[in-house]
C-alpha cells in the first residue's frame, strides 16, 4: 500500500494557510483603545523611573558617590547628605519584620488550610484579608500608643537576660521609638500577604501525596514536614519576598514610632535607627529645594530596591505556582 | 427493614489450607457515611493471614470507601462516620486511644494513582514511612534493596537510587509506591485499584508483584477487573450498591467457587459482563 | 442473627486522656507562672502570657512523650504551635479594631464631621473643630482615583483575559511589579511630575493621581480574575452569532462581569482610602476647607489623623484618633460592601 502510493503522481498538497481575520473597524477601535490601557502600566512605571531620576538628578550628581557613603541628611544646611544610614536602616526594620512575620504567617496559612473546620475557612481568609485592609497609619498609629509601651517591659528583658546576643544589646537603659517596635509593627502588616501567598502555594500541592504520607502513618505534622513543606518550598521564599519588598517600603508607620538618627546601629531595642520611606515622610513637609531633590533621589534608590525584589520574589512565586497569583 | 439478602461470611472464607485461622483483618457490621450519605451497610468481611482478597464490584458501590475505612483513611474526609468495628489482630482499630498513625503504619496502602513523593530520591521515598513514623532502622541501604526487591523493582533502579521517585514511568512509580508502604513492614497492604492508571505490560508486573507479596503479607485488593481478581486472589467479595442503596456484600468466598458456581444471580450476571 | 445495628460515630478526634492532659498542663502553667511572678521581681502582663506559654509547651511535650511517644508528641506541640500562630494573626486584628473605636469614640462629635480647624486654637477643647475639611478632601481624592483607574484598570483586565495579545504576560507581570511600589515613591512621582515638572503646584487632583498610581494594579488584577469566571462558552456563543469581538465583550462579557468588577472598583478604593504618605507630598494638607480639588494644598482624613497625633496636645490627638476611627469605618465599610457585591453575583 505504500509502494502503491508512492507510485501514484503525486498531486502537491495544498499549502498550509494562516487563519487571519480582517477586523472591522469596530474591532481595530476595540483593540486600540483596549491594547492602550493595558500599556498605560508599562508607560506609568516608565514615567516613573524618568520623573524620579530627572528629579534626583541634581542632587544625585552633587552627592556622587557620596550618596551612599555619608551618614548624615543635612542638604538644605552643610550640604552633605547619603543614604547610607537610612538604607541600613530600612533593611534592618525589614529583616526583623520578616523574621517575626515569616513563622507566625506560615503557621496561620497551615492553620486555616491543615488545622481549622473546613467551615471556617471563609470566615478566617476573610480575616486575614481585612487585617491587610487596616490602613498603615492605623497600624502606626495603634504601634505608637498601644504597642510601644507594652513592649517597654520585654525590651528591657530581653536587654537585661539576653544582652549578650549582639541585638539585644543597648547602650542605655531607654527602650520605645526603635526599629524593634518597628519592626513589630511591620511584621503585623505583611503577616496577611505572605500568609495568602503561602496559603495559595501551599493549597496546590497534591491531596493524593499527602495523603499517601497519612496512608505510611506519618501524623499530620510528619506529613506537613516531609511532604508539603518540601513541596512549598520556593513558593514560602517567594512570599517572604513578596512581604520583605513591602516592608522596605512601608512608610507611615515608622515615620510616626521611630526617634530618627543617621547611624548604623545593631542596637535594636533602643530609640534611634532610619528608614528611607520614613525619612521622606518626616523631612519633606520642611525640606527646602536642595532638601526635596535629595529625598526624591532617596526615593529613586528605593524604587530601585522594592521594584528589584518584588520582581524576583513574582517570579519565584510564579515557578512554584503558575496557575494564580494573589494580589492585595 | 427491607436488607438486602446478605450471607454470613465468617464460616465461608476459610484460607487455602482450611485450618482453623485466626484473621489478621476483621470488619465486624461496618457502616460508612459521608455526612447523611450512607455508602456502606452492616459489612461483614474476615481476612485471613498471608491471603490476597480481592473486592470487586461496580463503580459507586463503596470499595474505595470501604478500603479507606479498614485503615482509617475514611475520617480524612469532612463529616465522614462510621459505624462497627474494624479487628486488628483482635483489636479494634477504632478503639479508644487508638492513633489512626500507628493504625495505618500496620495496614499500608497503595492508591489507584501511582503517588511518590515529588520531592524525595528513589532512595528516600522507600525510607519515607520510617521517617514519618519515626522509626530508627539499621542497615537502610539493605532495607531499600530488600524492599525494592519485593516490589520487583530493584533490578531496573539499583544504579540510580539517588535520582527523583517521580522521573520513573507509570509502573515503576507503582512499585516504588509498593516498596514504600513494605519498608515499615506492614501486616495488611490494601491496594485500591493499583493497575487501573496503568498500561497491560505494567499491569502484569504488578500482579506478578502481588502474588509474590501474598506468601508474606496479608493484602486487600479493590479492582475493576474481574479477570485480574480471578489472577491473583485467594478470596473474592462480591460489592454492590449504588446513589441510593447503601453497599453490601452480595457474596463472598474462595476465588475459584465464586467465579465458577456463584450463589447469587446478581454474582453471575455481574461476573458474566451483564452489568457493572 | 437480628441484633440491632452498630452504632454510628465519628472516629478520630481527642480522647478523654488528650484534653485532660491539655487542660492540666494549662492549668499548671498559669498557676506556676503566678507563683513565680508573685515571689521573684519578674513583672508585665506579656512576660506573664510568655512565661505560662513556654511553660504550657514544655509540660505538654513531657507528659505527650511519656504517654504517646515522640512523633506523636512532636505532632501535639506542632499542633498547639500552628493553632498559636493563627490567633496571633486575629489577635492582632481584634486588639487593634478595639483599640481604635475605644480611643476614638470620645472624641466623636455632631461638629466633627461639619466644622474645620480654620478658628481652633492651640487651648481649644477637643469638641471644638472637626474634620469636615477632611473628610471633603478624602471623598473629592479618593472619588477622582477611582474616576482615573476603574475604567483604566478594567480595560486592562479585559486586554489580558479578553484580547490575549501577544504582550499579555509582560503586562500581567508589571501589573504584579508595580502593586508592590510603596505607597511614598507614588506620591514621590507626582509631586516630580505634575507639581515640580508641570508647575501645578500641591492640590487634590495631585493626590487623586498618586492614588491612581496605587490603585490600578489591585482593580486590574482583581478584574482579570473576575472576567476569568465568565463562561467561555457565553463568548463564543455570541461569537457564533456573528457579533464583533468588541460586541461581545461590551455587550455579554462586561454586563455577565458586572458585580464582579464593582467588587474589584471598590476594593481599589478599600486599598487607597486610608493611604497617607503619598498625600504627604501631593495634596499637602491643609486646616482649612478648600473644596477645590484642582487648586491649592487639600486635607485628607488620613493626613489630618497624621498631623494631629504628632503634636503633643491632648485634645489634637483626640481629633486624631476621632479620624482614625472615622477612617477604619471607612475602609470597613467599603470591605463589606465588595463582600456582598459579590456575594449577590454568586447568589445570581
Amino acid at each position: 500500500m505504500v509502494s502503491a502510493l508512492a507510485d501514484a503522481p503525486v498531486a502537491p498538497s495544498p499549502e498550509r494557510r494562516d487563519l487571519h481575520d480582517t477586523p472591522t473597524v469596530g474591532d481595530r477601535v476595540f483593540r486600540t483603545v483596549v491594547t492602550g490601557a493595558a500599556w498605560s502600566v508599562l508607560v506609568v512605571l516608565g514615567l516613573i523611573g524618568t520623573f524620579l531620576s530627572l528629579q534626583a538628578w541634581p542632587a544625585l550628581h552633587d552627592a556622587g558617590r557620596h550618596f551612599f557613603t555619608v551618614f548624615e541628611w543635612d542638604p538644605d544646611g552643610t550640604g552633605r547628605f547619603g543614604i547610607a544610614a537610612v538604607l541600613a536602616g530600612t533593611v534592618t526594620i525589614a529583616l526583623l519584620a520578616l523574621v517575626l512575620a515569616l513563622p507566625v504567617s506560615l503557621g496561620t496559612a497551615l492553620f486555616i488550610n491543615e488545622y481549622a473546620p473546613k467551615r471556617l475557612y471563609g470566615a478566617l481568609t476573610m480575616l486575614i484579608d481585612l487585617l491587610a485592609a487596616i490602613p498603615s497609619l492605623i497600624f502606626g498609629m495603634w504601634g505608637l500608643t498601644y504597642l510601644q509601651p507594652h513592649l517597654e517591659g520585654t525590651s528591657r528583658w530581653l536587654s537585661d537576660h539576653v544582652g549578650f546576643v549582639p541585638i539585644f544589646s543597648t547602650n542605655r537603659p531607654v527602650f520605645g521609638s526603635s526599629m524593634f517596635v518597628c519592626g513589630l509593627v511591620v511584621a503585623l502588616m505583611i503577616v496577611p500577604i505572605i500568609t495568602s501567598v503561602t496559603r495559595e502555594v501551599l493549597s496546590q500541592a497534591p491531596r493524593a501525596t499527602c495523603e499517601a504520607a497519612l496512608a505510611l502513618g506519618g501524623s499530620r505534622w510528619g506529613m506537613i514536614r516531609r511532604v508539603l513543606l518540601p513541596y512549598g518550598r520556593s513558593g514560602i521564599v517567594g512570599a517572604s519576598m513578596l512581604g520583605l519588598g513591602r516592608a522596605l517600603g512601608e512608610t507611615i508607620a515608622i515615620a510616626l514610632i521611630l526617634s530618627f538618627n543617621y547611624r548604623i546601629t545593631a542596637h535594636v531595642l533602643e530609640p534611634g535607627g532610619g528608614s528611607i520611606a520614613g525619612l521622606i515622610a518626616n523631612s519633606f513637609p520642611e525640606a527646602g529645594d536642595a532638601g526635596r531633590h535629595a529625598l526624591v533621589a532617596a526615593g529613586l534608590a528605593l524604587f530601585v530596591l522594592t521594584l528589584a525584589v518584588n520582581t524576583v520574589a513574582r517570579i519565584v512565586v510564579r515557578r512554584s505556582a503558575p496557575s494564580r497569583q494573589v494580589v492585595l | 427493614m427491607d436488607l438486602p439478602v446478605t450471607l454470613d461470611h465468617g464460616d465461608l472464607v476459610d484460607p487455602p489450607d482450611a485450618a482453623p485461622v485466626v484473621p489478621t483483618l476483621e470488619a465486624r457490621r461496618v457502616g460508612a457515611w459521608f455526612g447523611d450519605h450512607q455508602i456502606l451497610e452492616d459489612i461483614d468481611l474476615a481476612m485471613a493471614p498471608n491471603t490476597v482478597t480481592a473486592i470487586i464490584g461496580p463503580s459507586g458501590c463503596g470499595k474505595s470507601t470501604f478500603l479507606r475505612v479498614l485503615n482509617r483513611m475514611h475520617e480524612l474526609v469532612p463529616g465522614a462516620s462510621l459505624a462497627g468495628e474494624v479487628l486488628l489482630d483482635g483489636t479494634d482499630v477504632y478503639g479508644r486511644g487508638i492513633r489512626p498513625s500507628s493504625t495505618r503504619l500496620h495496614i499500608g496502602m497503595v492508591f489507584q494513582k501511582p503517588n511518590p513523593f515529588p520531592t524525595m530520591s528513589i532512595r528516600e521515598n522507600v525510607l519515607s514511612g520510617l521517617k514519618l513514623a519515626g522509626i530508627r532502622r539499621p542497615d537502610h541501604d539493605g532495607l531499600v534493596e530488600q524492599c525494592l526487591t519485593r516490589a520487583g523493582l530493584w533490578n531496573e533502579v539499583k544504579d540510580r537510587l539517588g535520582r527523583p521517585g517521580g522521573a520513573l514511568s507509570g509502573g515503576q512509580q507503582q512499585r516504588l509506591c509498593i516498596a514504600r508502604s513494605l519498608a515499615v513492614e506492614p501486616r495488611v497492604l490494601l491496594m485500591d485499584e493499583p493497575c487501573s492508571a496503568l498500561d497491560p505490560s505494567s499491569t502484569r508486573r504488578i500482579e506478578e508483584t502481588i502474588r509474590e507479596l501474598g506468601t508474606e503479607v496479608t493484602i486487600v485488593i479493590v479492582t475493576h477487573n474481574m479477570h485480574q481478581a480471578a489472577r491473583i486472589s485467594d478470596v473474592t467479595a462480591f460489592f454492590l450498591g449504588d446513589q441510593d442503596r447503601p453497599g453490601t456484600i452480595v457474596e463472598c468466598g474462595p476465588t475459584t467457587e465464586l467465579f465458577s458456581t456463584p450463589n447469587d444471580p446478581r454474582t453471575e450476571d455481574y461476573i458474566q459482563g451483564r452489568f457493572g | 442473627m437480628t441484633t440491632a445495628a452498630p452504632v454510628r460515630r465519628r472516629p478520630g478526634g481527642m480522647t478523654h486522656e488528650d484534653v485532660i492532659a491539655g487542660v492540666g498542663a494549662a492549668g499548671l502553667a498559669v498557676v506556676v507562672t503566678a507563683v513565680a511572678f508573685l515571689l521573684t521581681p519578674l513583672a508585665g502582663s506579656f512576660g506573664f502570657v510568655l512565661t505560662a506559654y513556654v511553660l504550657f509547651l514544655a509540660l505538654l511535650t513531657i507528659d505527650s512523650r511519656r504517654r504517646l511517644g515522640g512523633v506523636i508528641a512532636t505532632d501535639r506541640v506542632a499542633s498547639v504551635l500552628v493553632g498559636t500562630c493563627g490567633a496571633v494573626a486575629l489577635a492582632a486584628l481584634g486588639l487593634i479594631l478595639w483599640y481604635v473605636i475605644d480611643r476614638g469614640v470620645p472624641g466623636l462629635h455632631r461638629g466633627f464631621f461639619t466644622k474645620t480647624l480654620d478658628s481652633v486654637g492651640p487651648l481649644d477643647p477637643a469638641t471644638d473643630g472637626g474634620a469636615g475639611h477632611a473628610i471633603v478632601g478624602t471623598l473629592e481624592q479618593v472619588g477622582l482615583a477611582a474616576l482615573i483607574s476603574t475604567p483604566l484598570g478594567i480595560l486592562t483586565a479585559v486586554y489580558l483575559s479578553e484580547l490575549r495579545g501577544r504582550i499579555a504576560p509582560i503586562i500581567r507581570f508589571f501589573v504584579d511589579s508595580m502593586s508592590g511600589i510603596p505607597s511614598i515613591v507614588a506620591g514621590l512621582f507626582i509631586y516630580t511630575l505634575w507639581v515640580v515638572q508641570l508647575h501645578k503646584g500641591f492640590s487634590g487632583l495631585a493626590a487623586a493621581m498618586a492614588l491612581a498610581v496605587l490603585m490600578l494594579p489591585t482593580v486590574a488584577r482583581a478584574a482579570e480574575e473576575m472576567l476569568a469566571l465568565v463562561p467561555g462558552g457565553l463568548r463564543e456563543s455570541a461569537l457564533a452569532l456573528g457579533s464583533p469581538h468588541w460586541r461581545s465583550v461590551t455587550r455579554i462579557v462586561l454586563p455577565t462581569a458586572r458585580s464582579g468588577l464593582a467588587t474589584a472598583a471598590i476594593l481599589g478604593v478599600a486599598r487607597v482610602a486610608g493611604e497617607t504618605a503619598p498625600l504627604l507630598m501631593t495634596a499637602f494638607g491643609n486646616d482649612s476647607l478648600n473644596a477645590d480639588p484642582t487648586k491649592g494644598a487639600q486635607s485628607s482624613l488620613s493626613l489630618f489623623a497624621y498631623q494631629r497625633i504628632r503634636n503633643a496636645l491632648p485634645s489634637e490627638i483626640e481629633r486624631g484618633w476621632a479620624a482614625a476611627l472615622v477612617l477604619i469605618l471607612v475602609v470597613l465599610a467599603l470591605f463589606t460592601l465588595a463582600r456582598l457585591v459579590a456575594a449577590t453575583r454568586k447568589a445570581r
